[in-house]
Formats: structure tokens, sequence, C-alpha cells
């Protein structure tokens, strides 16, 4: 069952506008019986105003497909003809709370059916420029055909390229075989050979060495940024030395003997490691005990 | 009320008896049947006793020619690639159209890898010309794999026919037969099939468990090499537990074995003819004369199959599609258009699938609410009424399968 919102189900079982409408002067057709998605809106646009005074509309297509429609429907009713070609079907979606990515060609549609049903009321001919394959990558909702497109413009050889150009393939990166089965064919057609290499996902440069005086610095700098925390806590944290993997520091005001003391040590030490790259230990120096053991008698 | 389950071809419900019989190999009965001590020695007899159970379901000769798998898909695989690694010279499959995707996808995969594939074509029914198989049979084929019966349809392959034709060519025969194993009588000691895949969770047994059948004497090459369960043919620690319950599932199957061909039929019969008489521009997919007893696929005219299930589900019955969107791809089911059904009702079309479940006033529910349904949505349809877009698809389209 897909993942549809709860909007999505309400605008399909109660949908909005359906049903032709009588007295339309603007109406758009898209869609083919093949893709499983047909939809003729229809529009009854005021000659004086250019403002859509009602929309309904006619879907063959799924529980998605139908309430894209409905919610098209009542987001441009009352518009200008200009202002609803603005609405893109990243709208409609946003109306809907979210699409699964292999609908959003629903929403696709129901842009379509505008500009269609907007060029029939201007006396305009609008053409379909949109093609859709099959759908390739679920991450980020691109389909075969705007893949192939891409790699034979660009001539592209990699899996890496894909994403870069496409974002396919950037995400989960399950649909890998697929890229790679275009980029043997288009490759082909220009007389090439794919050569499969690893697809390696950048990794964070790893801080080289650090010199005493530089890796001290960082310490600082990474105490600096909880400093603002703490004080609003009314207490603080001092640098005490560094020896080593291991940091001294001292625990000061309200932090000094806090019940969260070492709680918050080890935040600040998982932080200093992700900052320096490699293992610290956080030690609250004898000083600071010292001074604790004192201001507790 | 509980909701209406007709999509017992998707998968079933695990029998309340096959649940209990399970019960016991999870907590006291947890031993590893390869074990020596009586931990392991009561589960290795709780596992002769499945086999013998699957034997008998399948009328297969020898216990010892039933490997227990992790599901359909597995022996699917198992079989097939099996067959081409035992005779490596051999370079063509042959196989049909309308095969599930198990069988489908492996066979597409094979090509890449340099085998030709035959796909055998169907007609409008789904039925597949037999002169045309028999001339592709040649020393050349390492395997013929042929569907038992259609998931979507129902609708049979005279696989008995095609293994004798397979095994005379020298040909091994493999049969999908996930959807017909317990619901029609099978006994492949009489056959001349060399393979059979099945399904433990398509007759209420649980998901996760699948058998492939080897008939003595044929060449195989384990998919999955290591310990020496299952004689060495499937290595991995038995699923214990599912294997008892499909076991206990199989023989359920052959004592329901009448019931589903008499009353499952009946109900499947009524519910179809009760939705034809309401439905206009509605017609059964498939073999229809020639099927299981408890698959039905209706074709509805002009509207989408997603919304249908929709539609239906809000009344609580469960059915399922051949549409385009309820696959995620854009095409409607590869059956569908393999037969040849034209777009505007393939994307309508709707499989109910009952089962030895099934009741009576299930079947009258679902026949007051589909016509409703059905009107509901072609209200909608820009294809139905005077109102289509100028490319009208009645004109182009007759349906001469009714």
């Amino acid at each position: 069952m897909w993942d549809y919102s709860e909007k999505v189900k309400e605008h399909f079982f109660s949908p909005r506008n359906a049903g032709a409408l009588d007295n339309a002067n603007a109406v758009g057709d898209v869609g083919s019986l093949n893709c499983g998605d047909a939809l003729r809106l229809m529009l009854k646009v005021d000659p004086d105003t250019e403002t859509i005074q009602d929309a309904s509309f006619q879907t063959f297509g799924c529980g998605s497909a139908i309430a894209s429609s409905s919610a098209l429907t009542e987001i441009i009713k009352g518009m200008t003809l200009d202002a609803a070609l603005k609405v893109s079907n990243q709208d409609i979606a946003d109306y809907l709370d979210g699409l699964p990515p292999e609908k959003m060609h629903c929403s696709v549609m129901g842009r379509e059916a505008l500009q269609a049903a907007i060029a029939n009321y201007r006396g305009e001919v609008w053409s379909d420029d949109h093609e859709e394959g099959a759908l390739i990558c679920k991450c980020f909702a691109i389909d075969a055909v705007l893949i192939e497109e891409t790699v034979r413009a660009n001539s592209l050889s990699t899996v890496e390229d894909v994403i870069n150009y496409t974002k396919a393939g950037g995400g989960c990166s399950s649909c890998h075989e697929g890229i790679e089965e275009i980029l043997v064919k288009v490759m082909a057609e220009r007389g090439e050979t794919f050569s499969p290499h690893t697809v390696e996902i950048p990794e964070e440069p790893k801080p080289g060495k650090l010199t005493n005086l530089q890796r001290i610095k960082r310490i600082e700098m990474v105490l600096d940024s909880v400093r603002p925390q703490l004080q609003r806590d009314h207490g603080d944290i001092e640098l005490v030395d560094v020896d080593g993997k291991t940091i001294y520091v001292n625990m000061t005001g309200a932090c000094a003997g806090c019940q969260m003391e070492a709680m918050t040590l080890q935040g600040i030490q998982q932080k200093l490691m992700e900052d320096l790259g490699e293992f610290v230990k956080i030690v609250p120096s004898r000083a600071g005990s010292l001074s604790r053991a004192a201001s507790h008698p | 009320m509980e909701g209406i389950y007709l999509d017992n071809n998707a998968t079933t419900r695990v029998d309340d008896s096959v649940v209990a019989a399970m019960l016991p190999y999870f907590t006291e009965q947890f031993g590893n049947p390869s074990s020596m001590h009586s931990f392991g020695n009561k589960v290795g007899l709780a596992l002769k006793k499945a086999r013998l159970q699957v034997q008998e379901l399948l009328g297969a000769e020898h216990d010892s020619e039933i490997i227990f798998t992790s599901c359909g898909t597995e022996s699917d695989s198992t079989a097939i690639l099996s067959a081409i690694k035992a005779n490596p010279g051999k370079k063509e499959i042959i196989t049909t159209v309308l095969e599930h995707p198990a069988v489908l996808n492996l066979c597409t995969h094979l090509e890449k890898e340099g085998y030709k594939v035959h796909y055998l074509k169907v007609d409008e029914k789904g039925r597949l010309d037999l002169d045309a198989y028999s001339k592709l049979l040649s020393d050349k084929v390492a395997v013929v794999s042929a569907m038992w019966a259609n998931n979507e349809t129902g609708s049979f392959f005279p696989v008995l026919e095609m293994a004798e034709m397979a095994h005379a060519a020298g040909v091994l025969f493999h049969t999908d037969a996930v959807q017909a194993v317990g619901k029609v009588p099978i006994d492949l000691k009489s056959s001349k099939i060399d393979m059979l895949s099945l399904s433990g969770h398509k007759l209420h047994a649980p998901k996760g468990i699948g058998v492939l059948y080897l008939k003595r004497g044929v060449r195989f090459r384990p998919l999955l090499r290591g310990g020496h369960q299952e004689r060495g043919r499937r290595a991995g620690t038995e699923n214990t537990a599912s294997i008892v319950g499909l076991g206990m599932a199989c023989e359920m199957a052959q004592a329901a074995m009448h019931h589903e061909n008499t009353e499952v039929r009946r109900l499947r019969d009524k519910l179809e003819a009760g939705i034809l008489a309401k439905v206009p521009r509605a017609f059964a997919t498939g073999d229809v004369s020639n099927r299981l007893p408890n698959t039905s696929n209706i074709a509805f005219e002009f509207i989408e199959g997603e919304a249908i299930l929709l539609l239906l589900n809000k009344f609580g019955i469960a059915a399922s599609s051949g549409s385009a969107c309820t696959s995620g791809s854009l095409e409607p089911s590869h059956v569908m258009r393999a037969m040849g059904i034209p777009y505007t009702a393939a994307h309508g079309t709707t499989r109910f699938s009952l089962s030895r479940y099934t009741t009576e006033a299930e079947v009258d529910r679902v026949i007051e609410v589909t016509p409703e349904i059905i009107a509901q949505l072609r209200k909608m349809s820009p294809y139905w009424g005077e109102t289509g877009p100028a490319a009208e698809p009645e004109k182009a389209f007759a349906p001469v399968y009714a």
C-alpha cells in the first residue's frame, strides 16, 4: 500500500470539483491511456479579468492522480490566469502534504493540464515536452528518460557523473545497477564501453597532523563553542593542560560539583573527538577537584 | 465486521492449527536438527514428518526429492541456475511471457550473461502455442520453465504435456507451481516434471518457507553451498518451525482439496457472475474455463485499478490489481499486455482471489459494493460517457474477450 498522506486520501475519497463543467471556456487534456493517467481540466474564465471563476476535472487514474486533480482545482479557483501559470507541481504536492516519489508524476500531470487549458483559452497550441520513463532513482524521483538524455547530452561515462548531473543514485544507491545499464546502452551508441569503477562516497577530509599549538587552539575553540551553554547555567569551563590524549579541564561556577558534570564532560569529549578526529579523554583537573572540595566542606 | 480478504494469491492467513504446530519449535523444541543430542533429534524427526507431508501433497515418489528453501523465488532461482550450471554447453532457455518476475527477471539477467531466452507468446486468453514450443526444443536448450497456474488470472499452462515434450527432447523441465500447489491435485511421480517450486505462504503456511521439488536422478548444482543440510543441496540451518508449519499446511490443503474445487469454485463463479451481471463494459480475463478454482480477474474498462482498490479497501475489501500504479512502474501488468488486453482495460484489471475461509456473505457483500465503486469512478473518468477526449478510445477498441 502506498504511503499516502491523510490529505491525499481525503481528496481521493471526496474529490472536489469532479465531473464535467458545462460552460467551460478553457479545456486542457493531458496524459494517455498507455501510462494509465489521463486528465481533462475544465475552467470557466472571466474574459474581462482573466480570473478562473470555476474549475473541474475528469481523471482516469490512480488515487493520487485523482487527489492531485482535486487539489489543483481547489488551488486555482479565484486565481488569474497569470497567477495560475505560476502554480508548480510541487505546489500541488505540497497542498496534499506530499506525494510518494513514484507518484510525483501525478502532480506534474496536473500542472501540464493547467498549462494546456490556459493555452486552449488563449488560442495557443500547447505541446507536451515532457516524456516519462521508468522510475530509476526512487530517492529523488528521477526516471530513465531524464538520465538517458543527460548522459547523452553531456557524454557522461560513470555513475558518479550521473549522480553529479541528475542527482539520480545519490541517495540509497540501490539503483546503481539501473544507472549502469543506461550508461552501457548510451555509451555503446557513441562507440564506447562502460567500465565500472566503484563509486566512492566522498568522506570528510581527515585533519592532518596538528602541531601542539594548533591542537591546543582547536581544543580552545571547541570549549569556546560550548561555553555559552555553560554560562547560561551560570557555569564555565577552562582548559588546564593537554597531555597526549588526556585533556585536563577545570569546571567552575555552577558546573563545579554539578550532578550533571559527568554527562556534560562526556558531551564535550564527544565534540572534541569529532573536531580533532582522534580519540581524547577529558578529565577534570585536580585543581578543579580541590577547589570543589574547598567549596563543599 | 472484519475485513473481506480476497487477495489470497498475494498471501494467505496462516491457519491457526499451523501456528499451533509451529510454536513448540521456537521454544522447547529449539534444537538444531543436525545435533546429535536429544534436543536436536526430536526436531530432526519433526522435519522428517513435514517432508513426508509435503511429499504427499505433491505426489512425489521419494521424500528426498523435497528440498526446503526460503521462498518460491529461491526455489525458482535454484532450479534454473542449477539447470544451466549442470549443462554448461547449452546456452538456451525456454520460458513464457506470463511468468512471475521471479523467473522473468532472472531470465532477462541471464540474457545479459549470453543466454538466449525464448519467451513463448500467448493468445488473448493467455494460452500457449505448443507447436511453437515444440519447434524450440533442441539439444541447445538447458531448461524449460513454465508456470503451472498464473498468479494474475489463475489460468493453467499444460505443464504435464510440456514436461513430456521436454523430456522427449532431453531438456530439463521446471514449473513454478506457487499458485497451484494446494489448490489443484498434483501427482509428480506420474509426471515428467523435473523440478517444481512452491511457496508456503500461498497455502496458509508462513512466509519465508518454500520448497524445491527435485526429481531423483536430475543433475543438480546447489545455489547455496555450505553445510550438509538438505543433503548438501541447500546449505543453511533449517527454518524448523516454518518447515513444521508448512508440513501441517500441506496436510490441511490435501484434506481441503475437494472443498477448494467445489465450494470455493462455486463462490468464485458466483462472485464473477454477480459482478459481470451488474457492471457493463467488464470482462473476466484469462482462460476462464481452465483456471484455478479460487481466482477471478475482472477488467473494468476506462478506470484505473489502484483507484478501485482504494475504494474497495474503504469498504474493507482486499483485492489486487494489474494496474501500473500499484507496482510503481508506468506499465500495466505484463500478463495483461502479453494477452493483448487493451490499455483501456488493462489498467482497470482487478483480481479477486478466494480461499477456503471465504464465506458466502463476504461474496454477496462484494457483489453488492463493487458496481457502485465502478460507477463512481467512471463518473470521474474522461473516457467514460460522451465527453471523452478527441481520440475516443471506444472506436479503436472492441473487446473480444468476454
